[in-house]
């Protein structure tokens, strides 16, 4: 599904993306840690387009397409799907409202109708139970006097809504109490199928006690320095990133 | 910001600048129209050719006297070249009969062109209790409802009608709230005003229907004065709806119209407006000039309410305001004004306390595109007897790109120790990180910027009657159309 070669990008003369390789296929999710700085929320933006990022060498192909090519309006068409860190507010606008324009226009790129309002909101109000999303969420403006934990939760539930191919999920986790991030994990579950894919975006372990990674990747320096099975992720909470580094210093 | 971003952004801009005004084409209906200039001999024409009494014709001669020792003023922040008001038409009147028995009557190339702008009468007539009178070229060609309200005691219909059949209304209020000498403009209007719409509530009624009226300049080079008055007795309410388009034109028009509110004791008036001349082409040449006073006064325990999207106009100069009279009375202004291309808005409200334990809100929203030029402007005074008053004003400014400018004058007079006055303005940009976060989830740029832009508006839209907020938004989007904006 989304193949990253020799990924190199960065801001201005700032280079953060030095050689980045990483292959995921439907039905995977893949867990990216690595310590502050090291480039992680840098690689989730390149992938979804933010122009800051000026990408300077390597390819990103998702299902055969050139995705640095594409807009990231077009890149969201194609089905990738970005959880912000800091999700954005815009005031005024409803959360049903934003979901109803953001799945209009998906539907517009393919080539289909729009959906009937009643179906709309049948469907918003089943994946809100699946989230433990409370009455009254929908009408709510966009982010807009959300917590931290709504605002991730908020992201979710666009996810759920969209139903994307490639979902990056960037620091879901942060500012989640343990309970938010149990519901939050299990809707991402839920989600799971053969035909979609996740990258979870991590500092910690904890998030993936819950979404079990089929392979986890160090992120250090702008490069991925170790690939692993979900042990790895079992290993980098016991030790800490300290040992890596330093091994992948010595090379 | 990487090259490639950099370009569609001016792509953008540019598609602003360029995008064409949708309402421009002249619709080809015979007109009787006078010679044009201003002199004692037209005021008389004008009074003559309506047929009135000699009061009236008294009435616009005294105004057009005070005008000649009037000079247009200067204080507004726009600049724009002066009017040669010996170059005006003061006079036209669509050559048809004036009353319709039914709106099927209509003219069919007039019928052609309000389907061209998309308002359907036959659906209005329909749709919700919408009596509309509308007004072409100065004169009220259709007015529909009328039988309906008439069993409420309710009077709409235009002015030059009011001024034959009330004569004792007109004569009571006319140049009360906007006296002939309170500006220049409304001593112009005063004096030649050519029609507008006249409506009466009686004591205690409840209007069962907005009452609206779309007005449109159509004549070349033809000047339009609107007068509106409107008069709310005792307990009574109404909600009055004003939407205008323009064709398209090289030259400047001019647009001097009056409108006075009057809310007797514990009335509620709501005048709601949908604004959208000419405003000029994309280098800025041609245009409507609205230079607009807009007053009304409130007695006790009664309400007024403005609304207004503005997006028209080359030139904007209108400051709907409120008198609060009476004690406990309260004023609203709900504002939108969009300036694009190059151009130029001052506009804003004034709010004059009076009355004890008076109160006002208001709530202006501006956004600015391409060159233009947009300016609130409002005062806020609260007179030494006004006491334990309230004012809570919020002005917001949005710029798009960067060659637009905003600014904001409010004016504060307080006189009395015990009133409260809350004053709160911000001024933003479209966040990059705003139309990234859209465009991640499929929306493009100018979806982004719209739904950014309407969301901004909602506290204000929200107050427009549910039929002219469908319309009030999609103004918007067409005047900022590509735009960013």
């Amino acid at each position: 599904m989304l193949k990253i070669k020799d990924l190199k990008a960065g801001i201005e003369d700032n280079q953060i993306l030095n050689e980045i390789n990483l292959e995921v296929n439907a039905g995977e999710v893949h867990a990216i840690m690595g310590p502050n700085g090291s480039g992680k929320s840098t690689l989730a933006a390149v992938i979804a387009g933010k122009d800051e990022y000026e990408v300077v060498g390597g390819s990103i192909d998702f299902e055969g397409e050139d995705l640095l090519e594409l807009s990231p309006e077009e890149r969201a068409h194609k089905g990738v799907f970005l959880s912000f860190q800091y999700p954005v507010e815009i005031p005024g606008i409803s959360v049903s409202n934003f979901i109803k324009t953001s799945i209009t226009e998906l539907r517009k790129a393919t080539g289909m109708k729009p959906i009937p309002t009643k179906d709309l909101l049948k469907m918003m109000r089943d994946k809100m139970k699946l989230l433990n999303i409370k009455n009254g969420y929908l009408s709510r403006n966009m982010n807009e006097g959300f917590s931290g934990g709504e605002k991730k939760r908020n992201e979710i539930f666009q996810m759920a809504m969209l139903d994307p191919k490639l979902s990056i999920l960037d620091e879901t986790d942060s500012g989640l109490d343990i309970d938010a991030l149990r519901i939050v994990a299990n809707g991402v579950n839920k989600l799971k199928s053969k035909n979609n894919a996740t990258i979870v975006i991590t500092h910690y372990q904890r998030l993936l006690d819950y979404i079990i990674p089929d392979f986890v990747h160090v992120l250090y320096d702008g490069k991925i320095i170790k690939s692993g099975g979900k042990e790895l992720a079992h290993e980098l909470d016991e030790r800490g990133y300290d040992w890596i580094t330093k091994e992948a210093n010595k090379k | 910001m990487s090259e490639k971003k950099r370009q569609t952004e001016e792509e953008l801009l540019e598609k602003v600048t360029s995008a064409e005004y949708k309402y421009g084409f002249t619709t080809d209906i015979e007109s009787d129209t006078i010679p044009k200039g201003l002199s004692e001999d037209v005021v008389r024409i004008i009074s003559a050719k309506k047929n009135e009494p000699e009061w009236m014709l008294e009435y616009r001669l005294t105004a057009y006297k005070a005008w000649l020792e009037m000079k247009e003023p200067e204080w507004a922040n726009v600049t724009y070249d002066k009017p040669n008001y010996q170059d005006v038409i003061y006079y036209s009147a669509p050559k048809q009969k004036p009353v319709l028995d039914s709106l099927d009557d209509l003219d069919p190339e007039m019928k052609k062109m309000f389907d061209k702008l998309g308002i359907s009468i036959d659906e209005q007539n329909k749709l919700a209790n919408v009596a509309v009178d509308i007004v072409m070229d100065s004169v009220s060609v259709a007015t529909s409802f009328k039988e309906k309200l008439g069993d409420l005691g309710i009077i709409f219909c235009s002015i030059s009608d009011a001024i034959q059949e009330h004569p004792e209304l007109v004569k009571k209020y006319l140049g009360t709230v906007v006296p002939h000498r309170d500006n220049f403009f409304s001593a112009l209007n005063s004096a030649v005003f050519s029609d507008g719409s006249f409506c009466y509530i009686p004591k205690g009624v409840k209007c069962p229907m907005e009452l609206s009226t779309y007005f449109r300049i159509n004549e070349a080079g033809t000047g339009q004065f609107e007068r509106t008055l409107l008069i709310a007795e005792e307990g009574s309410q109404v909600s009055y709806l004003e939407g205008c388009t323009a064709p398209m034109r090289d030259e400047n028009q001019l647009h001097a119209a009056v409108v006075e509110l009057i809310a007797l004791d514990n009335a509620d008036i709501k005048y709601s407006t949908v604004q959208n001349w000419y405003p000029g082409n994309a280098e800025g040449v041609g245009g409507v000039f609205n230079f607009v006073t807009k007053r009304g006064i409130c007695y006790k325990n009664a309400k007024i309410s403005w609304t207004q999207v503005e997006t028209g106009s080359a030139v904007t100069w209108k400051y709907p305001s409120c008198i609060l009279k009476g004690d406990n009375s309260i004023g609203e202004f709900f504002s939108v004004a969009v300036t694009n291309n190059f151009q130029q808005a001052d506009t804003g409200t004034k709010m004059i306390h009076l009355g004890k334990n008076t109160k006002s809100t208001i709530i202006a929203k501006g956004i600015s595109a391409g060159e233009s030029n947009g300016n609130y402007r409002g005062l806020v005074r609260i007179a030494k007897g006004a006491t334990n008053s309230r004012n809570f004003s919020q002005c917001d400014s949005l710029l798009m790109g960067d060659k637009c400018g905003s600014h904001t004058f409010p004016y504060i007079e307080v006189k009395n120790n015990s009133s409260k006055i809350e004053h709160e303005a911000t001024t933003s940009k479209i966040g990059e990180d705003q139309l990234f976060y859209c465009n991640q989830r499929g929306i493009g740029t100018e979806e982004a910027i719209a739904l950014i832009v309407n969301g901004y508006c909602k506290d204000v839209l929200n107050q427009l009657p549910m039929e002219f907020a469908v319309e009030a938004q999609k103004l918007l989007e067409i005047s900022l159309e590509g735009s960013v904006g």
